[in-house]
């Protein structure tokens, strides 16, 4: 599924231009608007706007009695949320960094992916958890994780991470709209403008960016539906968030036509979209920022292997983080920039590196 | 070098004497009931004091006496002694291997049981898994409620839940996690949730003493404190976690409702085997949560007397004649005694009401048990299994679900 293919919205006009802050503040705003019942709360979220501007202004328009600044614990705020949710609010909680959601894991295993299950849908918890996630912006070993893998293991919450401005805001409405719990990870990186990797060339914007053009009304992106955000047939790249724009400047560098898949969903996981890829393909690199080992790339590893193993002309291969932590003043020695992805490129089509 | 360690004192532990010389104990009657808009320091002498109304004669006493009239007197002692009934029979099912697992509240009947009368119908109960009396204070089916127990076919969690962990949406009882204290931030973002609607509906939490050291114990009361939420905290200090006596929760020289207004919400601490305080405790709370003026945090001081569960044995580390000498007494005993007192009821009637319960809890477990039991007669639908994990079934769970289905059918199931 081409996802700028399928662009549709409703009373929307001009398409500007939006980078993923914008368009994820959008997202809150339309369903703040739209639907009483959602309301927005996390540390710094209210009056200030968050740290990385994604809720800027939603408390000034909405109020704060729905745009709730909270005291400073996470598991206190997803268990308040639980709550809200089963007295008929559908919260939006935002964990400042993804590295902090820790305190936060019991109620999110325990409680949020297990109501619907543990009281046969006689409770649910229909929230979204946003977290910023990843690396690269010199955040150390407290503000870069991307701890994807240790949620899409757990039962019963739905696990995404869009890449680019116009998957964030339809995606968000989705999940905010979403029945079950769903887990919306931003990778900051990539709030400003795409990034490929190169942390020395100058920042680059959203601007002029196709997936950039954001209608600036209702619409949705749905969940567990892959993107192929580049057709080819040399080999088939299988990542998400920031490691899409490292993986097309990767294959790029080496002009090589490969096959771009954004998974945006980990859980639930499109495995037809990946398994038509790679049995088109037969060679299948699998890109993510998260450590390797036990990371959301084994589990792809697996899949993958278990729906095209007859076609694969070569072993699948991974190029992720180091499994160290994500050290402060090794930021692009840990970072799986292009350099990587591109070794592991030509090794996956037979040639030396 | 010797240990400079400060280790908790335990009292007493198997085959020496029991000794509760550390339970401060006020008279009965001798606490003040300040108006429901008290300032939080208003209350501080409550949380380290403790709010009795029945005396030593059985005659209800104080500022606290609520003054119910005999109906709802005896409306409680039928709740707590169908409690203790239930809970006997269910645990002599699970010796017989019938269930495979249980939990009395043996004891700490008048802590569910006062609290589910004080409260209104709708407004939301968040229990702990001894709180079985707040179920039938507001009248859940003893079927339903064995069924579960059972994971038979009429399993209102269809056979997902351990025994014990029910749930009510239409009576507004939330579902019970094993989990301890994760039900504590919930029943606060619950209260958050009514007064952002402008509501006057209001949430109460049980926890175990020993479950106050969580952090989700301390995240609800900074979230109750910052958001004046409308609830009502309880913590069932019953001294014991499973074998980890109260000392180890913090429980020495001071209280635990004194945690309270150290964070900035009403405190009190209550004589939990007394039907009467805790109704009046608990009316007090709720009446200031609904009037706006925030949340309290209620210690009920009561004795587990049976063990944490039918896997635990307390003989193992404490002495077996504990509650024997337990100072605040049995709650069923106390209640009873009042009404004797007051010229409302006798041993005929009590014995009555005995017998009654007991062929109560006999026909509902005789209709539960038809409905199959874990291993025997009808059974759920393996299916269930994936059903609930999200509201749709995924391709994912559906693939697997058709594997065990195809298992199944090889097992000849």
């Amino acid at each position: 599924m081409n996802c700028w293919l399928s662009l549709q919205s409703e009373g929307s006009k001009a398409v500007p231009t939006m980078n993923m802050v914008q368009a994820l503040n959008s997202a809150m705003d339309i369903m703040l608007t739209r639907n009483s019942d959602v309301v927005v709360l996390g540390e710094d979220v209210g009056y200030f706007g968050g740290v990385f501007r994604v809720t800027e202004s939603l408390q000034k328009k909405h109020g704060t009695h729905r745009v709730l600044d909270t005291p400073i614990a996470e598991g206190g705020i997803v268990g308040a949320a639980v709550g809200m949710c089963a007295n008929g609010l559908r919260p939006v909680v935002e964990i400042q960094f993804a590295d902090y959601i820790y305190p936060a894991y019991d109620q999110i295993v325990s409680e949020v992916a297990r109501l619907r299950y543990r009281s046969a849908a006689a409770f649910t918890a229909p929230l979204t958890i946003r977290t910023p996630c990843g690396g690269g912006i010199r955040g150390g070993q407290t503000h870069s994780q991307s701890p994807e893998a240790v949620f899409a293991h757990v039962s019963g919450i739905k696990t995404v991470m869009p890449s680019n401005p116009y998957d964030a805001k339809g995606m968000l409405i989705a999940a905010i709209e979403d029945d079950d719990p769903v887990l919306f990870f931003e990778p900051k990186r990539i709030y400003n403008g795409p990034f490929d990797g190169e942390p020395d060339k100058p920042a680059q914007s959203w601007a002029g960016h196709l997936l950039a053009e954001v209608p600036e009304g209702y619409y949705t992106v749905p969940l567990g539906q892959a993107a192929v955000t580049r057709e080819g047939s040399a080999v088939t790249i299988v990542t998400y968030g920031t490691m899409v724009h490292v993986s097309l400047a990767a294959a790029a560098a080496l002009d090589l036509d490969a096959e771009v898949i954004d998974i945006r969903s980990m859980v639930p996981l499109d495995v037809d979209t990946i398994a038509g890829s790679v049995s088109k393909t037969g060679r299948c690199l699998i890109v993510h920022e998260a450590t390797r080992f036990a990371g959301f790339g084994a589990e792809l590893s697996a899949s993958i292997q278990e729906h095209c193993f007859w076609n694969l002309e070569a072993p699948i291969t991974r190029v992720t983080g180091w499994d160290t932590p994500y050290p402060h003043a090794f930021e692009w020695e840990y970072f799986p920039g292009k350099r990587r992805v591109m070794n592991a490129l030509r090794r996956l089509m037979g040639e030396q590196s | 070098m010797m240990s400079r360690l400060h280790i908790p004192v335990v009292p007493a532990r198997p085959g020496e004497q029991p000794d509760f010389s550390y339970v401060k104990i006020v008279a009965a009657g001798a606490c003040p009931r300040p108006p429901i808009d008290v300032p939080v320091l208003g209350t501080v002498p409550l949380a380290e004091g403790l709010i009795r109304v029945l005396d030593d004669e059985h005659r209800a006493v104080g500022p606290w006496e609520p003054k119910l009239d005999a109906d709802t007197l005896r409306r409680g002692l039928r709740v707590m002694i169908l409690t203790r009934t239930f809970d006997d029979r269910m645990q002599r099912a699970q010796r017989q291997g019938r269930i495979t697992f249980y939990m009395r509240s043996l004891g700490e009947e008048a802590v569910s049981a006062a609290a589910a009368i004080a409260l209104r119908d709708r407004d939301m109960l968040f229990p702990s898994y001894r709180n079985q009396g707040l179920f039938f204070a507001r009248g859940l089916s003893l079927v339903d409620l064995m069924s579960q127990l059972l994971s038979n076919s009429r399993d209102m969690c269809k056979g997902r839940q351990l025994p014990v962990m029910y749930h009510s949406a239409e009576r507004h009882i939330f579902s019970i996690s094993g989990n301890l204290a994760t039900q504590f931030p919930q029943a606060v973002g619950w209260a958050m949730a009514a007064a952002i609607k402008g509501e006057t509906d209001i949430s109460a939490a049980w926890l175990g003493e020993g479950s106050t050291a969580e952090a989700d114990f301390h995240h609800a009361l900074t979230f109750a404190k910052v958001y004046k939420a409308p609830a009502v905290l309880n913590i069932v200090n019953n001294q014991w976690a499973i074998s980890t006596f109260q000392g180890y929760a913090g429980g020495e020289q001071r209280s635990f409702a004194a945690r309270g207004p150290g964070i900035g919400i009403a405190g009190l601490r209550v004589d939990g085997n007394d039907f009467l305080a805790v109704y009046a405790a608990t009316a007090w709370a709720a009446e200031r949560a609904r009037e706006g003026h925030g949340a309290t945090l209620i210690e009920h001081v009561t004795y587990r007397a049976g063990a944490h569960s039918t896997s635990d044995d307390p003989t193992r580390y404490r002495p077996r004649d504990e509650f024997d000498v337990w100072p605040l007494g049995d709650p069923v005993v106390r209640l009873k005694a009042h009404l004797i007192t007051l010229g409302e009821w006798d041993e005929a009637c009590h014995t009555a009401l005995a017998r009654e319960v007991e062929e109560e809890v006999t026909a509902a477990w005789q209709e539960a048990v038809s409905f199959g039991t874990l291993n025997e007669g009808f059974r759920l639908d393996p299916s269930l299994l994936f059903e609930d994990v999200f509201k749709e079934l995924p391709p994912s769970l559906r693939a697997q679900r058709d594997e065990l289905l195809a298992e199944l059918a090889e097992r000849g199931q």
